[in-house]
Formats: structure tokens, sequence, C-alpha cells
């Protein structure tokens, strides 16, 4: 069986196929598909196309109301609540979530509050909902995270909690634009520096930097880079020396608690027996017998490099993954040619509005019960081909919050599903 | 192949777009083959590139390859800014063109602003001169092989290595790749070349310098395994594949010597054979690179009909059932590192996988740290620090590995893990000798 995609929903596919006993491979065109998200994992964060303002408070409730052309009505409650299953197990102690059907609210680098269903443990004592009084610090020179205006926005949005921010020098000087991962790395890593004099660990002049600031503070939120290989270590030395519970704020690319994730899912579809084959090129043709596909084939730097399947899935994401084309002529899913119904006119696949109900947000392929893409008239358009995540159309996630979610239950319904059948 | 050499050919979509009427106007002019212009304008500044990057995560002075890239093209391209001297701090492992989410062509915009700096901007040093010679290693390992044992000899003996850091900046620390006494070129001619005729299969072997002047045995272990297998090999004239040249901003030299592969390797291709190489960086210069920077009849042609010899064989054989249960007799346990050149071409995990079901040899991965040494940057003695200090990550994990050997597809990672390690390093086309032979 072949997985075509790299994110969440082809990591999910694969790996709940590779679970059933099914001989997997993943291929992704890019190596670090996961490095751009936020490391949190949403199932329905605010309802979709309703008056209703405010988040979702339990999305299980929720999933009841959806449109019967949405992808959680499609696989079912059940699959969903499998899908996270999966998940958890594979990230055990890394996440928290499991224990309430209800999103956990966590704020974010820019001071919004995200409802979400699981989350990395080291965001957890950052959680909105509660009351512990909190400091915010960003570091003098890192860009991507102002612990000032973070503040102010939590402030505004009335959390319960008191809410100071700090900022401090890191303790070794880096360059000025210098990215997470170097902070990352220098925490791991935890070279001596001489400060004031004074030589001393990065963690223990990074806790003393911070001391002055605490006041009052029961928890302390740091922007999420607290180490890539070591993050437990470093926030555990880190609440010692503090006195005070730490937490990281979620980042936008490249996002620590991403990559993070990213480790995490792959090594434990390696575990499971998966094969990956990730930066090698795009997938960018096919071969079918008899209406069955036989073949894919990947652009590598001009060489046509075949594969061959019994069963496939597609998980490519939508126009912004690269999964459907959109231009003057028309919008396709390029690979396989697989029909994604939009309007004729162009101008009406977008509203005025920045944030208007765009009809573009929802294109998508149109998938049946099995998850297997159709044609305008309803039938399959091939035996052996199933979608999941982003690809599939009927939803706007980036409204709803649901792109996580919506790419495990239909990535773990595909893989079960396409197991089945291999 | 970048986005500006997709974009004008869409022949395709522009058939598509004129069927409805629409004529595109054409905003920016006629985009030639080297106007960057839609590779910067593909930026979208998430920074992945910068993360990625391993000299931007030791040397807190080098701007990262979104400033060598895109920003500098805007910058440069106005005419009145020069290149910064930091591009060659650049290793050229590439990295940051694996991690790019919207596929902003790095390599070539990099190779393009080094060449500019090194050819038209550059004053003349010593380090320019070394520069030029280290990228012409073939020149210096011809020589070598004409006396190899001599230049073994001199090449390592200490007052030799303390003269050559005083006067060419070669880190006395390195040790020199030994020379072969025999190249594999003289070899094969001496066997009386290929043993194994076939009208069906059918590869042109680059071997490329080292190959030849150097680890010989990786490319006598590529002959056997493939004539085990019934392919008809040959092995056309050919040069440098260009990859130390295009990392010393030495486009001028690369280009001459691409015209000879091109040419040589295309004659093979109009005969029927697939042009295999067993050094990742060869194969990416002839894939990636050469349609990159240069504009030479076939060369878009030898890119389509090039494979890593490993590639290869699992897209043509079916590997898997061979070495299924398979024995590896007295093969010591390896550590494996995968070059970036070969996860650039998404080749990274291909031996670990290969390996897996052979009995009484342990593939272990040390993951995807850079080994630091990229070709000719560790060699030279400002940078020898900085290539030591990248490397370490991939030492330590070696060192955690249940393993006393290494094992990786480039000739220069392989030095950086013997120096780094004092393990011996093998390639993975010598285990499958072992195995198939």
């Amino acid at each position: 069986m072949l997985v075509i995609g790299g994110g969440i929903a082809g990591l999910s596919s694969a790996l709940s196929a590779a679970q059933a006993g099914a001989d997997v491979r993943l291929v992704s065109e890019a190596e670090t598909t996961l490095h751009h998200a936020s490391g949190l994992l949403d199932v329905l964060g605010y309802p979709p196309n309703a008056d209703v303002d405010g988040p979702v408070v339990d999305p299980f409730d929720a999933i009841g109301e959806l449109p019967e052309t949405h992808p959680y009505a499609i696989v079912g409650e059940q699959a969903v609540r499998d899908g996270l299953a999966m998940i958890d197990d594979v990230l055990g102690e890394a996440y928290h979530g499991s224990h309430t059907d209800a999103n956990a609210l966590v704020p974010t680098h820019g001071g919004t509050v995200k409802p979400t269903a699981r989350y990395p443990t080291s965001v957890a004592a950052g959680l909105a909902s509660d009351d512990r009084e909190l400091l915010l610090v960003d570091f003098e020179r890192l860009t991507g995270f102002d612990a000032g205006v973070a503040a102010e926005h939590l402030e505004a949005a009335g959390i319960p909690a008191e809410t100071n921010a700090a900022t401090v020098e890191f303790p070794i000087v880096v360059r000025d634009d210098a990215k997470v991962t170097r902070y990352a790395h220098l925490l791991d890593e935890n070279p001596t520096v001489t400060v004031d004099g004074r030589e001393q660990r990065v963690r223990t002049a990074l806790a003393d930097a911070i001391e002055p600031h605490l006041g009052e503070a029961e928890r302390v939120g740091f922007p999420a880079v607290l180490g890539v290989d070591h993050p437990a270590e470093i926030r555990n030395e880190l609440e010692d020396r503090l006195g005070a519970a730490v937490f990281e704020v979620p980042m936008g690319p490249p996002s620590i608690l991403g990559g993070r994730l990213e480790d995490r899912l792959y090594a434990a579809l390696d575990d499971a027996g998966g094969e990956i084959e990730a930066g090698g090129g795009p997938i960018v043709d096919f071969d079918a017998d008899d209406g069955t596909i036989s073949e894919i084939y990947m652009d590598r730097s001009g060489s046509r490099i075949p594969y061959a399947a019994e069963q496939y899935v597609l998980a490519t994401g939508d126009v912004a993954g690269g999964g459907i084309d959109a231009d003057r002529a028309g919008v396709t899913e390029p690979i396989f040619g697989c029909d994604v119904p939009h309007p004729e006119d162009r101008y009406e696949w977008f509203e005025g509005e920045a944030f208007g109900d765009h009809a573009f947000a929802e294109f998508g392929v149109v998938v049946d019960d099995a998850l297997r893409p159709v044609g305008a008239e309803g039938d399959p358009e091939f035996p052996n081909l199933r979608a999941a995540g982003a690809v599939i159309g009927g939803y706007d996630y980036p409204a709803e919050k649901s792109a996580s979610g919506v790419s495990i239950a239909t990535g773990y319904a595909a893989g079960r599903r396409a197991a089945k059948e291999v | 192949m970048s986005d500006t050499q997709r974009d004008g050919t869409d022949a395709e979509g522009a058939s598509l777009t004129s069927e409805e009427g629409y004529e595109p106007r054409d905003v920016f002019g006629t985009t030639t083959e080297m106007d960057l212009r839609s590779g910067a304008d593909n930026c979208t500044k998430v920074g992945t590139c910068d993360a990625e990057c391993p000299v931007a995560e030791v040397n807190d002075d080098f701007p990262g390859p979104q400033f060598q890239g895109p920003e500098q093209w805007r910058l440069s391209s106005k005419g009145d800014v020069e290149i910064d001297d930091s591009i060659t701090e650049c290793s050229n492992c590439l990295q940051c063109d694996s991690g790019c989410p919207s596929g902003v062509p790095f390599s070539e915009m990099h190779n393009t602003a080094r060449a500019k700096y090194v050819l038209e901007e550059q004053s003349l040093s010593i380090k320019k001169i070394r520069n030029r010679i280290l990228a012409n290693y073939r020149t210096s390992a011809w020589l070598a092989s004409k006396l190899p044992r001599t230049a073994n000899f001199f090449m390592n003996n200490g007052a030799v290595r303390w003269v050559m850091e005083k006067t060419m900046k070669i880190p006395s620390e390195r040790e020199f790749p030994e020379f072969a006494t025999q190249t594999f070129r003289e070899w094969w001619r001496e066997r009386g070349g290929a043993q194994v005729q076939s009208e069906e299969k059918r590869v042109a072997y680059f071997h490329g310098c080292y190959s030849n002047y150097n680890t010989t045995e990786v490319a006598k272990a590529m002959v056997r395994v493939y004539e085990s297998l019934g392919y008809e090999i040959v092995v056309p004239k050919q040069k440098c594949s260009g990859t130390p040249m295009f990392a010393n901003g030495r486009v001028d030299d690369a280009r001459r010597h691409a015209k000879v592969n091109v040419e040589h390797l295309g004659d093979a291709i109009e005969a029927g054979y697939d042009v295999i190489a067993t050094c990742s960086s060869c194969s990416l210069a002839l894939r990636q690179e050469y349609p990159d920077l240069f504009d030479l009849d076939g060369i878009d042609e030898l890119a389509a009909h090039t494979y890593d010899a490993m590639e290869y064989l699992r897209v043509h054989e079916d590997l898997e059932s061979e070495l299924a249960g398979a024995q590896a007799e007295d093969f010591p346990d390896v550590a494996y590192h995968a070059p970036c050149h070969s996860r650039n071409q998404g080749l990274g995990r291909q031996a670990v996988e290969l390996f897996e079901d052979v009995e009484g040899v342990t593939v272990t991965d040390v993951g995807d740290s850079c080994s630091g040494i990229s070709g000719t940057y560790g060699w030279k003695e400002e940078k020898y620090e900085t290539s030591m200090e990248i490397g370490e990550e991939m030492f330590e994990h070696m060192e955690d590995a249940d393993a006393e050997h290494g094992m990786t597809e480039c000739p220069t990672c392989s030095m950086q893990m013997e120096h780094g390690t004092g393990y011996e390093i093998s390639h993975p086309m010598q285990l499958l000798e072992r195995v198939l032979t």
C-alpha cells in the first residue's frame, strides 16, 4: 500500500494501515512538512458556518450537528475517537488532552487562545482557563514572539489569570534574527557561559535572568524553543530553579513543537514497520489497468521513478498544501485528475471580505463512505484510491479549526479500509 | 528544476488558458534561464531554510540561506550592491533546498551568487588560489595517480603538511586520502572492460574522481554487483561532475567539465544506457545542478536518465526479495550516515531499508545531521573548526550506535566520519557486493 503525503493525514493513514498489518510505504515530496505546524492537534474549535459565537466546548457533541458532506459526518464519530486513540497511544506522555472530550484553551504566540483537543505536555501549564498568575517571557533578539503584546491580548480576552510580561537577554549572544532551532540546541547542549564574571550553564543563567521579573507568578511561559532533544529535562530544570511551573507558547513556522511531533510520528511509523521516503520529489503521473491504478510515478529531478502497490491513499493537502491546483482555467486534483466541484465563474470562488465565507476554502475531492474520491456522477474514480485530510473538500478547516482532527480521522479510516483490501 | 524554467515551459497551461480566451500579459518581461525572480518571489520568509542550515546552527556570523538566496538576489539584481562575502561560508549541503515549503531554488541561487562573487568580485589571494586547486581535485588526483606511492608518502608527511597549512591554508589536522596504486579506469581496461553483454540491461557508470583515484574498491564492487545481475556496463569518457567547483564558485570550470560529461554520457544514453553514479554528490550534480545552471544540448536528457547506483537497482530489480534472509558473512555492523546530497534526492533511508532483512549485519541510521565536511569546505583552514563543530552531532550518534564501522555513499562524508571517530568507512555497494556475489 502506498500513501502519498507526509503530513498528519499521510502519517495517520500509513500508521493505521501498518498497525493493521499492511505493507506500507509513505512517499512525501518534502522532508519537513510538520515544521510549519503548531504542534497542537485540534478536532473542532468553532462550529462551521454558524452564527454561534465563541469556541466549541465539546467537539464530539458538535459532530452530530455537522452537514452530511463534512468529513467527520462521512467517517462517523467512532472513527474520530479511534483515530485519536491511535495517536494518543503513539504520543503517550508527550501529549495531554485525552482525559476529556472538552476542548482545551491554549494561548498561542500572538496572545490569541486556540481551542484544541490535544496539546504537547510542555504547553499544559499555560492553559487560559487556569487562574494561576502567569509571566510571559521573551528574548531580546528572538523574533516571532512578543511577550508584552501576547500578555495584553490575553488580558483583553478576559482570561482569569493575572498576566505579566518580561523581556530578557538570552545568556549567549546569538545573532539578531537567529532561528528558534539555534536557541533550542543551545538549551539542549547547555554549554557554560560567563555572566557578570561568573561561569554558569546556559539554563541556570537563563533562570537567573528571569528571576527578578517573577513576582508572584506561579507559572512562566516561554517561546516554544525549550529544546529539540531534551525538552522535559530543560523544562524540569527551569521549574526547579524558578520555583514555578514552566510552559511553552506555540509559535509560527519553523516550529519546534511541530518538529517534535513530526519526529515522534515518523518514529512510530518506522517502529510499526512502515517504510518512509521523504524529499524525493512530487508524484506526477500514474498508470491504470482496467480502471484500477497499477503504478504511480515520482519526478525525481527529471527521472520518472515508478512505484507499484495494490492500494493507494491520497493525502496531499489542499490548495495551500499543493494537493489541489487552482488556476484561471479551473480547479483540479493534479495527480489522478479526480473531480473537484467548483463554480464555473471564477468570481464565485471567493468573497470580498478577507475573512468571508470563501468557496475556495472548501475546494477538494468528494469522497464516498469508503473515502474513495468520486466523479461528477458519484461513482468512485478508482476502486483502489482513497483520500485523507485536506485534499477532501466540503469543510473549511482554517475557520473551524479542524485540520488535525480531520486528517487523523480520515487518515485512520482510509488506512484501515485500505489495509483490509491488501 | 527551478520554477523559473517550469513557468517558462508550461505549454499545457498556456493552451488551456488560451481556450478560455484569456491572454496572459507578461508583467516582468521574458524570463531567461538565469532570471531567478520567480524563485525569489516564492519565498514566504517562514525561515525553515535558516532553521535547517547546519552552518547557521554553529556560526552566528553567517546570515543564513534566506539571505544568501532570495534576499541577496533582490539586493544584487539592482546592480549596485555586491555579493556579500559570507556566501563563501555556505557549504553547499543544500538542506535549505529540501526544507523549503515554497520551492525556492536555493542551490541555483547560491551557486549563481557564489560564482558572481568569486569570478567578478573576490580579489586574488592565497585562499582564492587554494579554492581553485581544491575545486579542481580531479587535476591534483590525476597528477598524484601518476606516482601514487610517492604522493601518499608526501601528502601525509608531517613537514609537508605543516608547509601546506602555512602556505596553502590546508588544515594540518586532516589526513589526505590515499591514492590507489591502480586507478579504477586502469583496472577496467586491464580486465578487458565489460564481462557481461546485454541488449536490455545496460548502464553507463559515472565513477567521478574519488572512486577512480582513491576508493576504487567502491567502483569495483559496483561492477561485480551489476554484472552478477546481468548488466552490461560501459565506462564513458568523463571529467569531474562539478560538485567541488560549484561549491567554490568556479562555475566556469564546472561548465567546461559538464560539456564533456553531457556529450559522452549523452552518447551512451542514445545507445540505450542509463547513467548510474556511486557518489551522491555526482548524481545530484548531473540530475539537478546541471539543468539548473547550464544550457547545454542533452542536459535534460542526462538528468532524466541519471540514477544513484542503488536506487537504479531498486527500481529495476526485486532487490528486497533477493536480500530477504540473505547472509552478509563477516561484514561488521555499521553506523550509517545519510549524506545531505542523498537526502536531497529522497534517498536518505534506502540503505537502512534495503539491508533490514539481511542476516548477520545491522545498519543503524545515525540521524539526519550534516557531517560538516561538505566536500572541500572542511579542507580549508578557516572552515575546519566550523566543519568539526557541525560534525559533532554525527560523531556522537556514531559512537552511540552499536557498531565500530561506518557506512555512507559520499566520499567526503566518509573522510569526515573516519576523521571524527577513527572508524573504517564502507559504501553500501560494498555490503551489497558481499551479500550478492
